[in-house]
């Protein structure tokens, strides 16, 4: 089984800073990680080659620095990366990134499952993953939280949903984005960090894959940012410091006057 | 903290294990510490990360490091928990008279699934009668025919009924005193090997300490580990080996009592102001860093010069495990100083270091063995200059 497993390196922290001259991130001083939720993408897509053999790549594009993040999923037990480096992507909206990746995708051609974290934790967007599956024209299932079984080319997935979970059974090859309830990732290993550092991470530019230049970067991005802002909090509630029948009625009342 | 020069590989492993202690090690430590239970949770993680085959070569299955990585590891562990990391090291003290001077089928049987983390070992020696006077050991192993037959009790054995490897000493000719002990390997499981009480300790709760039985308990002969009566001087010689690892153990103690000290004194008001202004704990946490520093470049200086393969060690393996320890326990000590009533408290982690640092200055050797054990090295040089 062959397993591609698609990762975002996003700066580590909690509270981005958003340049409010560009509307982008700000990235200089912040520590680079994998995106938290790849990380049970990549410990899934390692459990699976564990499981039914094959082979697990990982994948991303990003800048150069980017590397760092496919040799820390190598150390994980990922076999090979691959990073899309151009400055043609640079800029890329959801809808180009996962245009991008999919034409990379089917330049990696022999593939059984694509493997992506439910959505990154930068820009929330958690529209990549089911925008790689349209381009390739795949089945794709969102907010799974287990595999339950692969066989005959077909795969049962549990899917986590707001009241519980739906099982969902389609074909291969397909996408799965995953949310952190389907595994505990590992920590890596020595031999896995070793490996990593010898590992030829292989670098494509857009020259190497098969694909349309106007769909690509700033160009093939639709998606225009107008403006970024920290929403006013919310204002406090009110109080009724009285008696509950009493409380209970005003706040009817209350209710009554805003219909 | 002092640049000590690590190549890439080393900083790899400290990195690493430094992950393990953060991640994995310090949001239990309290909880093994109360409950005394083994942390085999832990365990299975360093085994995953492949930390057990550090100091084992690598036609073995490990890493083909030696005692320096081994420190680099136990250091980090000991910063997060000294039993934990106890639970680690241990297993090197067992393997390393397999390492050392196992036969080439020894080797090839104990040593990959102890690489693997797969299995623990354990080394027995100390008995209820000998301790520090190693040579009084009761334990007999009887030769009969392609077997020996192994009789008495070990106590305090680290690791003991967890491990599934035991290097154990025992007397092959009690006529002849310390020239006339031997060493085995001993599997869990074996009939007549039992095994006894588990102690409760002061510190380092986390670890295992029990006593193995052995009551007629048959091993075939090639299970002897060198020859026989040799047992005393491997002992010795895995022990000049092994004790910079405790000596990491000690520094690690130390540097995680002393981080919290610092940040408690950084935190803390009193008289208006925090801790950390008042020059009388300036002075207290400025000896404390210098004497972690000096403990931890004096381990890694010793731990190098027994992997460059330098003969005798003794002195300076003694050297390092005596002051190291020695550092941990004034240090920890310290640290619950600094922290006042909230360091005697054990919501507090420092009270937990105190405990802990103490056995540093025990086992492998109490500190009044290692100053015999360099005082006897300092006369011998002097023979020889003589």
């Amino acid at each position: 089984m062959n397993i591609i497993v698609c990762i975002k390196q996003v700066p580590e922290t909690t509270h981005v800073q958003i340049d409010p001259q560009t509307n982008t991130l700000m990235r200089e001083g912040v520590k680079s990680i994998i995106n938290p939720f790849d990380m049970y993408a990549i410990e899934e897509g390692v459990r699976l080659k564990e499981k039914f053999g094959g082979k697990t790549t990982v994948l991303t594009m990003g800048p150069p620095q980017a590397e760092a993040a496919l040799r820390e999923a190598i150390s994980l037990g990922c076999d090979d990366g691959i990073l899309l480096s151009d400055r043609t992507f640079a800029g890329s909206d959801t809808l180009a990134t996962g245009y991008t990746l999919a034409m990379a995708i089917k330049e990696i051609k022999d593939f059984d499952v694509i493997l992506c974290g439910k959505q990154a934790s930068d820009g929330d967007t958690a529209q990549v993953g089911p925008g790689i599956s349209a381009h390739l024209d795949i089945p794709q299932v969102t907010y799974v939280k287990k595999i339950e079984e692969i066989k005959d080319k077909i795969i049962t997935v549990e899917r986590m949903t707001e009241e519980g979970y739906d099982v969902v059974q389609t074909s291969l090859p397909c996408l799965l984005t995953v949310v952190k309830e389907i595994n505990e990732p590992r920590l890596p290993s020595l031999k896995g960090m070793m490996r990593a550092k010898k590992t030829q991470i292989i670098t494509w530019k857009a020259t190497d894959i098969e694909m349309e230049n106007d769909r690509l970067g700033l160009t093939g991005s639709p998606t225009q940012v107008i403006k970024v802002f920290t929403p006013p909090p919310r204002p406090k509630g009110q109080i009724f410091e009285t008696t509950p029948q009493d409380a209970a009625n005003q706040l009817v009342s209350l209710l009554k006057d805003q219909i | 903290m002092v640049d000590y020069q690590l190549t890439e590989e080393q900083t790899m492993i400290r990195d690493l294990c430094r992950q393990i202690t953060d991640e994995k090690i310090r949001p239990v430590a309290a909880q093994y510490d109360q409950s005394g239970e083994f942390p085999w949770e832990v365990m299975k993680v360093i085994a995953e990360s492949d930390l057990f085959g550090l100091y084992i070569d690598e036609q073995y299955g490990g890493l083909g490091g030696g005692i320096f990585d081994l420190c680099l590891a136990t250091e980090e562990f000991s910063r997060g928990c000294g039993g934990i990391a106890v639970s680690y090291a241990a297993c090197a003290l067992a393997a390393y008279p397999i390492i050392l001077f196992g036969s080439e089928e020894q080797r090839k049987k104990y040593l990959p699934p102890l690489a693997k983390g797969e299995k623990l070992s354990a080394f027995g020696l100390t008995e209820p009668a000998a301790g520090s006077d190693a040579s009084a050991i009761q334990t007999t192993a009887k030769k009969k025919g392609d077997d020996y037959i192994l009789n008495g009790t070990k106590h305090f054995i680290t690791n003991g009924g967890e491990a599934e490897i035991y290097t154990i000493v025992a007397m092959t000719d009690k006529t002849k005193g310390p020239r006339g002990a031997s060493m085995f390997v001993v599997e869990k499981g074996t009939p007549g090997f039992t095994f006894g009480k588990k102690e409760d300790k002061m510190g380092i709760r986390a670890s295992a300490t029990r006593e193995l039985i052995f009551t007629d308990c048959r091993i075939p002969k090639e299970n002897l580990i060198g020859r026989e009566g040799m047992g005393f001087i491997l002992t010795m010689k895995t022990f000049d080996t092994s004790r910079p690892g405790i000596g990491a153990q000690a520094v690690g103690i130390a540097q995680g009592a002393l981080d919290e000290a610092v940040k408690y004194a950084k935190e803390r008001k009193q008289f208006g102001k925090s801790l950390s202004s008042f020059q009388g704990l300036q002075f207290m946490l400025a000896d404390m860093a210098t004497q972690v520093e000096a403990a931890r470049a004096l381990i890694y200086a010793v731990a190098r010069e027994i992997d460059s393969g330098k003969k005798d060690v003794a002195k300076n393996s003694a050297m390092a495990k005596l002051f190291a320890s020695d550092v941990a326990m004034k240090v920890s000590t310290d640290a619950v100083q600094i922290l006042g009533g909230y360091g005697y408290m054990r919501e507090y982690p420092v009270e937990k270091f105190m405990r802990d640092a103490k056995i540093t200055q025990i086992y492998e050797g109490t500190n009044q063995i290692q100053r015999n054990i360099i005082a006897l090295g300092l006369i011998k040089e002097m023979a020889k200059q003589a």
